[in-house]
């Protein structure tokens, strides 16, 4: 068995044992737990270590087995400098919500094996080089978030849950009608994604290349999401537990993304750049409407769903940016390229840190209405410290992960349309959003909820800090993440526009 | 990595890295202090080695867009400016600030180390980078105080403010990457058009942001809510005073373009005289040195605008060194009187000798008297202008004689006798030698850092960076005529305080209503729409569907349903009328029927002989006919 294998599937059958074991104690669940995600963290770090770009179109770590032969669908795996980056941020967020979880006393044995499962499910998407492979996993993990949410949220939890289903389950429907396209346009038919890429199979065919890229278009912005699609999002992330949010913000919202650069683009060149602009305008409008709703909003971690519709935007934007025509911009698309992938990564970690920090409010005082508190950096500076740090990075401020993927993606765009200037107001306005949820909850006189609120406790430092201290190193140190992602970005925005 | 490029990247990185571990790490408050003045002394060391071996550093960082760090002669002048200032107010700091200790020290470094990364900086993301970190930073410093919120506020103020310019950086990386001259600050003016323009802007707007230049200008005066070191560090060599260095910075690209260099110098009067006025209007100290601030940064922007490199550059040092020192003296009294109205300073000068000897100093380098700094280096800048627009020149000479009129009823107020207004919370009622000593050193600095802009050394200057080595004798002693008769006037009249002056010619009021207030309400708006709207539609579309199937159901209830119930109805009739047939008639033919089927059966069993060679045969007919229907059916279809 392969590393990628093992990697997807170790956390898949321990979830089993797990699952089926109610002999396990809490205890022992939860450090098993913590052990799979942390031998995961290893194991992907194994490959990290042992990662050469495979060249265009080309995977690491590649294993094909036969599966399902009679439509040429096989389980096959593989990474480069697209999958990679995710699958790393993949691992080091389950990892940090194991730790955050330690405490947990709530069905911890069945908690463990569902964000076992979640996990394995989830690294899946990312290695996955078939489409039928890549739906499987997409779906399931759409199934294992709604029993989270269903399960261990809080709040009108049960409703969320199946808002969150039902629509991203329709979504994903669109999505497979679109690789049901890809496979019957494909000649030999095939859902290898290697393949398809090199098929390249609705060259030229610009109505049904249209409405497959339709397709698979709105099954990746449901999930993504993108305006307006993205309205199951706040309510899910309000009811859900903080590991729950941490993981749907962090992990899964990057399965929309990731399509895009997987799937999409590579597959439909020609249809992406006749609907470039289309897709930039979605960008630029998520952008600004997430970041003005999350600037009305009241409640802490409804205003964090909002942002991740406004960083979200920015990927979405820059993919667009890149099926443009403009002069001489091979050096723009690229970089656009790599902004777009490293706010992917920089959102998981940033959005995840922020979400347990939410998940603290909620666990001390049952609130998340930023009215509640005054002067909480008084109780509970530690709280305020990170909160601040969590803030600052989301914000883009250089020093973190987010103003390398922010300043690549505004400057790819804007050297290849520079109407997109206007979304820049969207990094003015999260500013100042987050700072006034500073304001309002840490600063002036300690009052409301605030007195007696106990300071960060280790498990959600150790769980917190991490995930910040990573944003802070692709900040200040980006080449080593930068060096696995340009490459393939670079092939990517060759690709699409040569 | 030579020795040199290793000295330049502990500049930037030995007070960042200690200033980390300060504010982050537990337990660091009793060393803070001590620990902040050896690295801010270091540091400045540092920033002498590299003023003299002037490295250069190019990390890579993102494709096409390196991290660079150089110092050049402007960065050779202005580096050690920095470095040193923040050396003496965190030697002042140490006897200022006695609480927090640990994360006002600490924020204090990285503070600086922003500020030394911008002025080293040589790239745009570099200068993006240091750039961005020293306005966050400063929201940290301005809201140190986070028990009251409204200093809080102020600190958001300044950073919303300020970003809102930063984004014209942005906005010049992208028209960078397009332009295809590289984003190296030097190589800009190669950008092909129209990027070069669009750079060329996004610079203007995010310089004039930071410099507080008008209409951005109304950050600063919030931002006197900060501790006084803060104010000192911020107004004086760092953060305002980049915004300035940033445009000498780019003078080449400013002058290339044809309409920038006049409206950047334009900018820069107006600004220096309007502020000018409203620095003349202030009553509390804090507010009047910070609007005259902006109306000094005036005077660089107008250098910058008219390619007087070296004057802007000479205005900037020495302004530095002059607008710590009145900054600390403020801050000196501020915490043993605890006012800094000027009503309640009245006199102040009488009761600490060294602080208002040294204020006395700095106040009148500020306004311009000859032979103090800042009069030679205004008349450098003011040079240029009158050899580029003679309208430029007599608004600069209105600035500079309202320099000396703030300046002067500040002077004034700290010598005057007469009973002093006493504050509503008290002071400690002392200066410690802490406080002092920087106060000596800076006066010292404003006193003769006009040399800078004075024959030999003007000449080396402007040889060196750009601009006019040559300054007039007579525009010397014009500009020193009016300094000396202006401060002479204001002892003997009251200056006007107007109210559109004093609150800042109601600038921030003026952002709220157009910017501040449409923008949360468009974000309100945009909640409600989502809520109501958007989130209504999904909610629509998943009611219309179970509408659908309600009516499904009903159909199956009613109609399909009921369909069968009927047929079944009509089943049980028809079966009653077969029962009764049955019996009649078809008992009998079933009977019949029953007789031939078992005649059939007769007929089936020959086959079965128990002779499996027989049942072979039969297997291979049907065999062949299932063959047969196959090989029809592949041909035809």
């Amino acid at each position: 068995m392969s590393m990628l294998s093992l990697i997807v599937f170790l956390p898949l059958a321990v979830a089993a044992v797990l699952a089926a074991a109610p002999a396990i104690g809490p205890t022992a669940g939860r450090w098993i737990w913590v052990s799979v995600c942390a031998a995961e963290l290893v194991l992907v770090g194994i490959v990290w270590a042992g990662y050469e770009d495979p060249g265009p179109n080309g995977l690491a770590f590649e294993e094909q087995v036969p599966w399902i032969p009679g439509v040429n669908s096989s389980y096959h795996v593989g990474v480069d400098g697209l999958s990679l980056p995710l699958l790393a941020m993949t691992a080091v967020v389950f990892l940090a919500c194991s730790v955050y979880a330690l405490r947990d006393t709530d069905r911890t044995r069945v908690q463990a094996a569902l964000f076992l499962f979640l996990q394995g499910v989830s690294l899946g998407v990312f290695v996955a080089a078939d489409l039928i492979l890549f739906f499987v996993f997409f779906d399931l993990s759409i199934v294992g978030m709604y029993f989270v949410i269903a399960g261990w949220g809080h709040g009108n939890a049960a409703r969320s849950a199946l808002k969150f289903f039902l629509y991203t389950f329709l979504g994903s429907l669109a999505l497979l009608l679109g690789f049901i396209g890809l496979y019957v346009a494909a000649e030999p038919h095939t859902f290898d994604i290697p393949e398809l890429v090199a098929a390249a199979p609705l060259e030229g065919s610009a109505l049904t290349g249209g409405l497959v890229l339709a397709a698979i278009l709105v099954g990746l912005a449901v999930k993504t999401p993108t305006v307006p699609f993205h309205t199951w999002l706040p309510p899910a992330h309000t009811d859900a537990p903080a590991i729950g949010s941490a993981v749907l913000a962090g992990v899964l919202l990057k399965m929309g993304t990731y399509g895009f650069v997987r799937i999409a683009m590579p597959m439909l060149p020609d249809a992406w750049r006749a609907w470039a602009w289309v897709i930039v305008v979605i960008g630029i409008i998520s952008v600004l409407y997430g970041a003005f709703v999350a600037l009305a909003q009241t409640d802490l971690k409804r205003m964090i769903a909002y942002t991740s519709v406004n960083h979200m935007g920015y990927i979405v934007l820059a993919l667009g940016a890149v099926g443009l025509i403009a002069e001489n911009a091979a050096q723009a698309r690229s970089v656009a390229v790599t902004g777009a992938m490293v706010q992917m990564v920089s959102h998981g970690l940033i959005t995840a840190a922020l979400f347990l920090l939410a998940g603290v409010m909620q666990d001390r005082s049952g609130t998340y209405d930023m009215g509640s508190y005054g002067g909480l950096a008084a109780p509970a500076p530690r709280y305020a410290a990170l909160f601040a740090v969590g803030a600052f990075a989301s914000l883009g401020l250089p020093g973190f992960s987010g103003f390398i993927a922010e300043f690549q993606v505004f400057a790819g765009s804007i050297a290849l349309a520079p109407v997109t200037a206007v979304a820049l107001l969207g990094i003015l306005v999260t500013a100042a959003l987050f700072l006034r949820a500073l304001q309002r909850v840490f600063t002036g006189p300690a009052e409301g909820r605030s007195p007696g609120f106990a300071d960060l406790r280790p498990r959600e430092l150790w769980s917190v800090g991490p995930l910040l201290g990573l944003s802070l190193l692709i900040g200040v140190l980006p080449r080593f993440l930068l060096e696995v992602i340009e490459p393939a970005a670079s092939a990517l925005a060759t690709l699409v526009r040569s | 990595m030579t020795a040199v490029q290793a000295a330049l990247l502990t500049l930037v990185l030995l007070p960042a890295a200690v200033g980390v571990l300060l504010a982050l790490v537990r337990g660091t408050e009793r060393v803070a202090t001590p620990v902040a003045v050896v690295t801010a002394g270091l540091t400045t060391a540092m920033a002498f080695v590299v003023a003299l071996a002037r490295p250069s550093l190019v990390l890579p960082f993102m494709v096409g867009a390196d991290f660079s760090l150089a110092v050049d002669a402007l960065a050779a002048l202005v580096v050690p400016a920095v470095a040193a200032v923040t050396f003496l107010v965190l030697v002042f700091a140490a006897g200022n600030i006695r609480e927090s200790r640990s994360r006002f020290h600490g924020l204090m470094l990285i503070f600086s180390a922003a500020a030394l990364a911008t002025a080293t900086a040589a790239s745009i993301p570099a200068l993006l980078f240091a750039w961005e970190l020293m306005g966050a930073t400063s929201y940290a410093l301005i809201g140190f105080w986070w028990r009251n919120t409204d200093r809080v506020a102020a600190g958001l103020t300044a950073f919303v403010t300020t970003r809102t310019a930063d984004l014209g950086l942005y906005v010049a990386a992208g028209a960078a990457l397009a332009g295809g001259a590289g984003m190296a600050l030097a190589d800009l003016p190669a950008a092909t058009d129209p990027w070069r323009h669009v750079i060329t802007a996004g610079i203007l707007v995010a310089a004039l942001g930071k410099a507080a230049q008008l209409p951005f200008s109304f950050w600063l005066s919030g931002a006197m809510k900060g501790p006084s070191p803060v104010s000192a560090l911020l107004h004086s060599a760092a953060m305002v005073a980049m915004g300035g260095y940033l445009l000498l910075r780019v003078e080449p690209l400013l002058a290339s373009t044809g309409w920038a260099g006049p409206l950047a110098a334009w900018i820069g009067v107006v600004t220096a005289v309007l502020m000018g006025v409203v620095a003349l209007a202030q009553r509390e100290l804090k507010q009047l040195l910070a609007a005259s601030t902006v109306a000094q940064m005036g005077f660089v922007v107008l250098a910058a605008g008219v390619g007087a490199v070296s004057g802007g550059a000479a205005h900037l040092v020495a302004h530095a060194s002059t607008k710590a020192l009145l900054f600390l003296a403020a801050g000196a009294w501020l915490t043993a009187l605890g006012t800094g109205e000027l009503a309640g300073l009245r006199g102040v000068g009488r009761r600490w000798r060294v602080v208002g000897v040294a204020a006395t100093l700095g106040a009148l380098a500020l306004a311009g008297i000859a032979p103090l700094s800042l009069w030679a280096t205004k008349d450098a800048v003011l040079a240029a202008a009158l050899g580029a627009s003679p309208w430029l020149y007599a608004a600069g000479l209105v600035a500079a004689a309202l320099s000396a009129a703030y300046a002067g009823k500040a002077l004034w107020t700290i010598w005057r006798r007469g009973q002093r207004e006493e504050a509503e919370e008290g002071g400690t009622g002392e200066v410690g030698a802490l406080e002092r000593t920087p106060l000596v050193v800076l006066a010292a600095g404003a006193a003769v850092l006009g040399v800078l802009a004075l024959p030999p050394i003007s000449g080396t200057l402007a040889g060196a960076l750009g601009g006019h080595g040559e300054v007039a004798l007579t525009e010397l002693l014009v500009s020193a005529g009016i300094a000396l008769v202006v401060l002479l006037a204001m002892f003997r009249w009251r200056a006007p305080e107007p109210g559109w002056a004093r609150q800042w010619l109601r600038l921030e009021h003026t952002a709220h209503a157009v910017v501040v207030r449409p923008a949360l309400a468009l974000a309100r708006a945009l909640a409600r729409f989502d809520d109501r709207v958007l989130d209504r539609a999904a909610l629509a579309a998943a009611r219309a569907v179970a509408v659908a199937a309600r009516a499904v159901a009903r159909f199956d209830d009613r109609v399909l349903d009921a369909g069968v119930e009927a047929s079944a109805a009509t089943a049980d009739a028809t079966g009653r009328g077969a029962a009764r047939l049955d019996d009649a008639r078809v008992d009998g033919a079933v009977e019949g029927l029953a007789g031939r089927v078992r005649r059939l059966g007769e007929i089936a069993r020959a086959p079965q002989t128990g002779a499996v060679h027989q049942y072979l045969l039969q297997a291979v007919a049907v065999l062949a006919v299932g063959v047969l229907a196959w090989f029809v059916y592949a041909v035809m279809g």
